[in-house]
């Protein structure tokens, strides 16, 4: 019933498509490294692999499950109000992860801390939610739940085994490196965070241009990362495209700021008058 | 006093939440590029966060009173994006001039980690009431210091050439690992000035 209007052309492609949905997450549109989503929690709780599994895992079941509720409701859901409703499904299955993770694995709260409850705002989980889910029927949205979310999982676990490694000289709590090696304690420590992320994504991009010849080197990289969090009504699929609404309302925000600033120098808290 | 100046202190220095605790990187990374959209994001953050604090706080004694603590993370997030909106509309109806170079951030900042992380930590941190004010406004000044800091950082970093695969981001990052480091300097500074 779902698919009446396309029927013919998505019965066509489904076969593929739905085997596209689900490995596109792990590394052309991995939603860590490609998209630079999620990064919060990708620098903050990557210090050990156990930590960096239960974070995607947790975030995985977050996606998959409000992806599909988001989908199912879709038609229901009236557009102007559209993100709180999906803030609220989202909270109430990072509510349900929070209690089975408090319950069952408090090695794992205690690691994670403030962090889980944090996935509700995690850009990846709202931006699929907004980009995917709510265009697609649920079959498909758990498939992109799915992909997005062991994407992200695996580059969560690829940063913590290297800075566990390089940091502790262990990896999932086994001594590794040999003991007369001095850890770099510096890489579990916020600053190794950013360096290592760092390095990947430029490994990530190196990777991709030597994959198709650096013909395609100029892509902006940095506009992506604001479509993290972003409660814009942009409608676009892909946080990449030229039109990106957030980039636009900089752009506008850095201009009225300047503008304001050479007009009213003095005139600034103080007067409310304002010359135009 | 000295108890308070501590809480503000270690928010802005020791735990700065942008480069300690890695919350609002969105933000930092995205809107860091000029001076002036740094300083009026990090004015922003500062407000919404000093009053979100504001009114979780006593929700969360509301919900404990109830019983109802596990309700705390959809309350806290739609009160905040509630009020985010809220506050705009105010400040665009009030106060036009405030609202050109503040309110124009605060669409972005509706679910910004930085903000539902200040106030369940100030809740996981057992403050009362004025502690968790000016914890809130430590950690807005905080994210505040880290916008202006690392758009001074971003300024020169545009004139680099670092190689193909660490052009934008990465190198963007590795800046930030810098800045970070430069914040480790300050941990033990706090309990040296205001007594462990």
């Amino acid at each position: 019933m779902a698919a009446t209007k396309t029927g013919a052309q998505a019965s066509a492609t489904s076969e593929q498509t739905s085997k596209q949905i689900l490995l596109r997450g792990l590394l052309q549109e991995n939603p860590a490294l490609r998209q630079m989503l999620g990064l919060c929690p990708m620098l903050a709780v990557t210090t050990a692999v156990f930590n960096g599994l239960g974070m995607g895992l947790a975030t995985t079941f977050v996606l998959v499950c409000s992806e599909v509720a988001v989908s199912l409701l879709r038609k229901a859901i009236p557009s102007t109000v559209r993100i709180p409703a999906y803030i609220t499904i989202i909270a109430s299955f990072v509510t349900l992860v929070m209690m089975v993770v408090e319950a069952y694995l408090p090695a794992l709260n205690d690691a994670l801390g403030i962090y889980l409850p944090l996935i509700v705002v995690n850009c990846i989980v709202l931006g699929r939610a907004e980009m995917f889910a709510s265009k697609h029927g649920p079959a498909q949205a758990a498939l992109d739940g799915l992909g997005m979310g062991v994407g992200f999982t695996l580059s969560l676990v690829l940063m913590s085994a290297i800075r566990e490694l390089l940091g502790a000289g262990t990896l999932c709590g086994i001594q590794i490196l040999p003991s007369f090696l001095e850890p770099m304690l510096i890489m579990v420590m916020p600053a190794g965070g950013f360096a290592v992320l760092g390095m990947l994504i430029a490994a990530s991009v190196w990777f991709e241009h030597r994959k198709d010849g650096v013909a395609h080197g100029q892509e902006d990289r940095p506009s992506q990362s604001l479509c993290a969090a972003c409660p814009l009504d942009c409608g676009l699929a892909d946080p990449s495209d030229d039109d990106c609404a957030r980039d636009a309302l900089v752009d506008r925000l850095e201009a009225a700021v300047t503008k304001a600033n050479l007009t009213g120098k003095d005139s600034g808290t103080s007067d409310k008058g304002g010359e135009a | 006093m000295a108890e308070y100046a501590s809480i503000l202190f270690s928010m802005i220095l020791v735990n700065n939440f942008v480069l300690v605790k890695f919350l609002g990187i969105c933000p930092f990374l995205g809107v860091s590029k000029k001076f002036d959209s740094a300083v009026g994001m990090g004015a922003a953050v500062t407000l919404v966060m000093v009053l979100a604090i504001a009114v979780t706080w006593p929700l969360q004694q509301l919900l404990d009173a109830w019983g109802l603590q596990y309700l705390q993370t959809i309350v806290f997030i739609l009160v905040i994006a509630t009020l985010v909106q809220l506050l705009e509309m105010a400040m665009k109806r009030f106060l036009p001039p405030l609202h050109a170079s503040l309110g124009v951030f605060l669409p972005l900042i509706t679910t910004n980690c930085a903000v539902l992380g200040v106030a369940i930590l100030t809740i996981d941190e057992g403050y009362d009431y004025p502690q968790a004010l000016v914890a809130g406004l430590g950690a807005g000044l905080g994210f505040l210091l880290a916008m202006v800091i690392f758009s001074g950082v971003r300024r020169t970093l545009e004139d680099a050439e670092p190689p193909e695969a660490f052009r934008g981001m990465p190198i963007t990052l590795i800046a930030a690992a810098i800045t970070a480091m430069s914040f480790m300097g300050f941990s033990g500074v706090i309990d040296h000035l205001f007594g462990a």
